[in-house]
């Protein structure tokens, strides 16, 4: 924010920064290789929605839109609409696991439908879902503001595993624009497409 | 670029620009005044200006450096962690990620007034504060406390601690100025009228009328210029969380629940009104204004640190009609790009 709309108490909202996205793909290639993760084919973004009807149109559009192809080699499934305890909701996207450009591309164009229709703002954030073979849960947590993906490796109850998350950022930091503040990597407990 | 729904209040922007233009006419003025008196009358009152000087603005450095700590030992409040409040530090993470901004150490306060604050002189000392009245005793939805929280971290956005202390710093000076020239006609008032008394009336005395004024001024100005900052913080905290509704049922919710306080805890809590999400005082105050009858509301009004319900509660149906306009043209089909 600048000094003058420090002064005048004027916030600008942040637009969300969509393209490092696509990194996902290729990143969960090298993810693959260095420590066993692979996709679960579902992902999800997360957005907080805007009182009124406008916005639950738009909503609604985008639903309609996802679904045009699922069923279609390729389409995944139907996507999942769901809304959190707070406030916030999830449009979950489950395609076969080795779809994950697909997946990229749904998760794309939830984005820009928000973005064309001037509620840019509203996006949190975007979850890309990965398991090993021993059942590990792993997610890839890209933040819209920052441009920035951290990864989340919940335990059971409401624990992480913070050891396995700073492996997978070392071993994704040359793929992915890794966000370097730790205090950012907030917990997603529960989240939608896990 | 997409278009933007976010388009600012120009209105507000303008008599904030106007209130900080009145506060910086009164300020050179004021320092023109001292010195104007000083030169005139070459004087001993330099020593009263040059120590009001040094104090006042030492106060305000210090204060502004230990606000947080100032505000959490005022409040009785403890910092938590998210371990100890998790549902709380979830709202505000994902508040701060929406806002990309730093976020603030949060704490509790163990008083049963459903209320929040924020301090701290910059985003990375800033704290965000709420009662355990507003967690536990109140009959806010989650969605309203999230709005409340969104106000709050508006004003850590807004810079509004930093903003305020500047803006005080003249009528600290100028209080102090008062004070110091009183007590030196009172203890030292003889030896000095024989050095210069020259038009006849005191040079202490002068500087203390011109303090008086600029006091007096810069006060009402400071409550203006202080309503217009919690009219941008619900702004900015309404479009953050796109529920302008939620907050204005959480500051309907609040101005009913304040009657039902006991005096005590609200006087406890004044000192702390200017950051605070509702002003404590409001009621008391009200209905101590009240004596002059009509004129009540409005003198209540002119010293008020928070804007009316109605004024806040008009904003914020303004803005949800604006997050509600339609978009033209629909959809455009496909991800395109």
């Amino acid at each position: 924010m600048g000094f003058l709309d420090t002064l005048l108490g004027r916030t600008k909202p942040v637009q969300p920064k969509l393209d490092d996205l696509f990194a996902l793909p290729s990143a969960a290639i090298t993810l693959q290789a260095s420590s066993g993760f692979t996709p679960t084919g579902s992902g999800s973004v997360c957005f907080r929605s805007v009182e009124g009807k406008t916005f639950s149109d738009i909503e609604s559009d985008v639903r309609d839109l996802l679904n045009m192809d699922a069923g279609k080699p390729g389409g995944g499934l139907p996507v999942e609409v769901t809304r959190d305890s707070y406030g916030y909701t999830w449009l979950v996207s489950s395609h076969l696991s080795d779809e994950l450009d697909g997946l990229v591309t749904d998760l794309h164009a939830v984005n820009s439908a928000l973005v064309d229709n001037g509620f840019g703002p509203q996006l949190l954030c975007t979850l890309v879902a990965f398991r090993d073979e021993r059942e590990r849960r792993l997610a890839l947590v890209y933040l819209y503001k920052r441009g920035t993906f951290y990864p989340f490796a919940p335990l059971s109850g409401q624990q992480r595993d913070n050891a396995l998350e700073i492996q997978i950022k070392n071993a994704l930091a040359d793929d992915l624009k890794i966000e370097q503040d730790l205090t950012r990597w907030f917990p997603v407990w529960g989240a939608p497409g896990m | 670029m997409a278009r933007t729904r976010y388009a600012p209040d120009r209105g507000l922007t303008v008599r904030m620009t106007v209130t900080m233009f009145l506060l910086g006419l009164v300020f050179v003025a004021f320092v023109a005044a001292i010195i104007g008196i000083l030169t005139a009358v070459h004087a001993s009152g330099a020593a009263i200006v040059l120590v009001a000087l040094i104090f006042g603005g030492g106060s305000a450095i210090a204060s502004l450096f230990y606000s947080d700590k100032i505000a959490l030992s005022a409040a009785g409040a403890r910092v938590v962690t998210p371990q100890e409040a998790p549902e709380l530090h979830a709202v505000v993470d994902r508040l701060c990620a929406l806002a990309d901004m730093d976020k603030p150490r949060v704490a509790i306060a163990p008083t049963r007034m459903p209320n929040a604050f924020a301090t701290g002189r910059n985003s990375k000392n800033s704290v965000l504060c709420v009662t355990e009245g507003l967690l536990y005793h109140s009959t806010l939805t989650p969605e309203e406390l999230e709005g409340v929280l969104a106000h709050e971290l508006s004003h850590v956005a807004h810079k509004d601690v930093q903003v305020m202390t500047v803006a005080s710093l003249l009528a600290i000076v100028a209080g102090l100025l008062v004070r110091f020239a009183f007590y030196s006609e009172l203890f030292g008032g003889g030896r000095r009228s024989s050095n210069n008394n020259q038009g006849g009336i005191p040079v202490v005395l002068i500087i203390m009328a011109v303090s008086v004024v600029v006091y007096a001024v810069s006060f009402l100005l400071i409550r203006v210029l202080s309503r217009y900052r919690e009219l941008a913080a619900d702004r900015s905290g309404a479009l953050l969380t796109g529920q302008p509704s939620a907050l204005a049922s959480a500051l309907t919710k609040f101005s009913q629940g304040m009657s039902r306080i006991p005096n005590e805890d609200l006087r406890a809590a004044e000192p702390l009104n200017a950051f605070y999400f509702a002003p404590a005082m409001k009621l008391t105050r009200g209905g101590g204004g009240g004596g002059g009858g009509g004129g009540g509301k409005s003198l209540s009004q002119l010293f008020s640190t928070h804007p009316s319900l109605e004024k806040r509660l008009e904003q914020l149906a303004k803005i949800q009609r604006e997050l509600g306009q339609p978009t033209a043209g629909g959809l455009s089909a496909g991800s395109g790009d």
